[in-house]
């Protein structure tokens, strides 16, 4: 139970603030009664037939409605439904004795168990077939589904955690905030609601307490639920939630501290569209250019006029601005049958990036090609660079070829721990050095980031990863050198200010996430950052350093 | 019984999106189809009996139909799971 006035304390993602009622997720149905059956075989097997067709039928019906890739999923989740196999598992379950319910479930178990053992990506869609189980379950039972409530007024969606099946199709007018008691700063429901701006609090414990139409204030700058507030205190916080809108709205020139140090922010872009949206959130350029799409299309790389095009289309978007351009990044999540090897027993920690590219090196200086002459023709001031360097020596022969090309600021990723231990004598080569957080979060603690079984290791707070930041960060000092950040941890606005303490000099992040950074970085001076990054090193893991980070806040 | 044998293309195997378009080709075909691997058989119009039978890329396998005049339909199955369905 919960009082009024309570404050629930959580992880906030974002900045925003809503006040509103709370809807929960209902829990999961529990496990359906071994009994013996009081009906017939044929009752029964109507019974499981008629809710697996109907599930079937639903998820069809809604993935119409949704559309795009939430029609895939809910298409792919409805083909289990209806699924042969599994009908016939459950009949001879139903012929035994076994309720419908207790048929389907069990039929489900098994197939679970199945992908489960296979391991990988198959075990991940275990989780999508348990889900679709639960849906004909409560059918056959006559309860509510579980899933995301239905409603036609706001309300502030509070779960234990939310599965991409639950988020596919959330209506972000109707739902105005994410609360969960489980799940961390990683989770789908932390990077969903990043990505669509939506205020959210993670890992919430208490909030397991609120009741269906409890008033709340969701206040995930401050990782705070206030329960049942009274009218002064919600009064308060929108005229808070209002300032700080305002401030993010009038905050739309270059990044610049308390103390006027400027941080340039720029925006990640895959292609000249998402460059448009960049243009509107004010970016001051482009911190990473993939240049992948232009790739993964074709059997064959293409032609250096076209990409020669692409590339000035997006050069043309920031006349005057940075756009720093990442060579391909094939290998691992982006296999290429023209770069990367086949059947590589560990293609994250095979011949990926740089190491595809040195090995077929025509591939490369048709790219660099490409992109010198889209800059000769442009008015961007355009940097190259490139992914997953290991070594000074790559560094070496990556610059050499930028240089023998006409490119005239060439650096590299560091993405690899090695690089950042080394990040001085790389600095000592390179223009300039970019740091890729989720790719050093993966190596450092050699954790698959595309693995939701180890999810927990893929955290950018860790003063691990941070300190292999700080070594960068003092390299680029050293050699009066910029060090960028692009990646997921750029994104979140107290952890860009950490990252600015450790001596990174520009930060690069999706366009939506401009906003808040730039708010959030104006706050604070130089040395106070640095101050931060101070205390933050010096914490044992991830959730110690957020505590240590949000009681400077809080002072 | 008519049968062909065809080699997976798709870069992460028959699994998820290119699994879910195989069997709905399959069950729009009308006809009853047979896959096997390695000597393990599922029917090919079952979503969770091809995920089990955890195809990869490179793996052959096995279409099998009893129907009369399946050739063509086999045959643009074999052409479906030899296009890569990863790419892009």
């Amino acid at each position: 139970m919960t009082n009024n006035g309570e404050v629930i304390t959580g992880i906030g993602v974002g900045r925003g603030l809503v006040v509103g009622d709370v809807r929960r997720m209902p829990d999961p149905l529990p496990e359906p009664a071994k009994t013996t059956s009081s009906r017939t075989a044929d009752e029964e097997l109507h019974r499981a037939s008629k809710a697996l067709g109907e599930t079937a039928s639903d998820l069809r019906a809604r993935g119409a409605q949704a559309g795009g890739l939430a029609k895939e999923v809910l298409d792919a989740l409805a083909l289990m439904a209806d699924d042969s196999m599994l009908l016939s598992d459950a009949k001879s379950r139903i012929d035994s004795g076994a309720t419908a319910e207790r048929a389907v479930f069990d039929a489900f178990a098994g197939f679970s168990a199945t992908l489960e053992a296979a391991g990988g990506y198959m075990a991940e869609r275990a989780g999508d077939l348990g889900d679709v189980a639960n849906r004909v379950i409560a059918r056959i039972m006559g309860v509510s589904a579980p899933g995301v409530p239905h409603s036609e007024t706001p309300f502030i969606l509070v779960a234990r955690d939310l599965a991409p099946a639950d988020t596919a199709l959330l209506d972000f007018d109707i739902v105005r905030a994410l609360v969960t008691t489980d799940g961390g700063p990683t989770s789908h429901t932390a990077i969903l609601a990043r990505e669509k701006g939506l205020p959210a609090i993670v890992g919430a414990t208490s909030a397991n307490g609120l009741a269906d139409g409890d008033t709340v204030i969701v206040d995930a700058g401050r990782g705070e639920i206030v329960v049942h507030p009274t009218a002064a205190r919600i009064a308060d916080a929108l005229a808070d939630a209002q300032s700080r809108q305002m401030a993010r709205e009038s905050a739309t020139g270059p990044g610049r501290m308390a103390d006027g140090h400027e941080v340039q922010l720029l925006a990640n872009v895959g292609s000249a569209k998402s460059a448009a949206a960049a243009v509107d959130a004010h970016a001051e350029g482009v911190g990473l250019f993939r240049t992948e799409f232009l790739f993964l299309e074709n059997d064959s790389a293409p032609a250096v006029e076209v990409q020669r095009a692409e590339y000035a289309a997006v050069f043309d978007k920031f006349p005057g601005q940075k756009v720093v351009v990442r060579v391909l990044d094939a290998g691992a999540d982006k296999p290429l049958s023209f770069l990367t090897d086949d059947g590589e027993e560990n293609p994250a920690l095979g011949r990926r990036g740089i190491r595809a590219l040195l090995a077929h090196e025509n591939i490369l200086r048709a790219q660099l090609t490409a992109i010198s002459q889209a800059a000769a023709a442009s008015l961007a001031e355009v940097w190259v660079m490139a992914p997953m360097i290991a070594t000074v020596e790559e560094t070496e022969i990556f610059v050499g070829i930028c240089r023998e090309l006409g490119i005239h600021k060439a650096g590299v990723m560091i993405e690899v721990p090695s690089s950042a231990i080394l990040a001085k004598h790389i600095l000592e080569i390179a223009d300039f050095v970019s740091i890729g957080t989720n790719d050093l979060t993966q190596y450092t603690f050699a954790a698959d980031r595309l693995l939701g079984s180890v999810a927990n290791l893929q955290d950018a707070w860790s003063p691990a990863v941070l300190r292999l930041i700080r070594e960068v960060g003092l390299a680029g000092e050293l050699t009066a050198k910029p060090v960028g950040i692009c990646g997921e941890a750029a994104a979140d606005p107290l952890l860009a200010v950490v990252l600015i303490g450790l001596g990174v000099t520009s930060l690069s992040m999706s366009p939506t996430a401009l906003a808040d950074v730039r708010a959030e970085i104006s706050r604070f001076t130089l040395s106070e950052a640095r101050e931060l990054a101070e205390r933050v090193l010096s914490t044992r893991n991830a959730a110690d350093a957020r505590i240590a980070a949000s009681a400077v806040l809080t002072q | 019984m008519p049968s062909r044998s065809a080699t997976i293309a798709s870069g992460h195997g028959l699994h998820a999106r290119p699994a879910a378009m195989f069997v709905q080709a399959v069950n729009d075909s009308g006809l009853t189809i047979t896959i096997e691997k390695d000597g393990r058989q599922a029917p090919a119009g079952s979503i969770l009996g091809v995920i089990s039978l955890a195809i990869n890329q490179g793996d052959v396998v096995t279409l099998t139909s009893d129907g009369d005049n399946v050739d063509a339909i086999l045959d643009s199955l074999v052409t479906f799971l030899e296009t890569d369905h990863d790419a892009g």
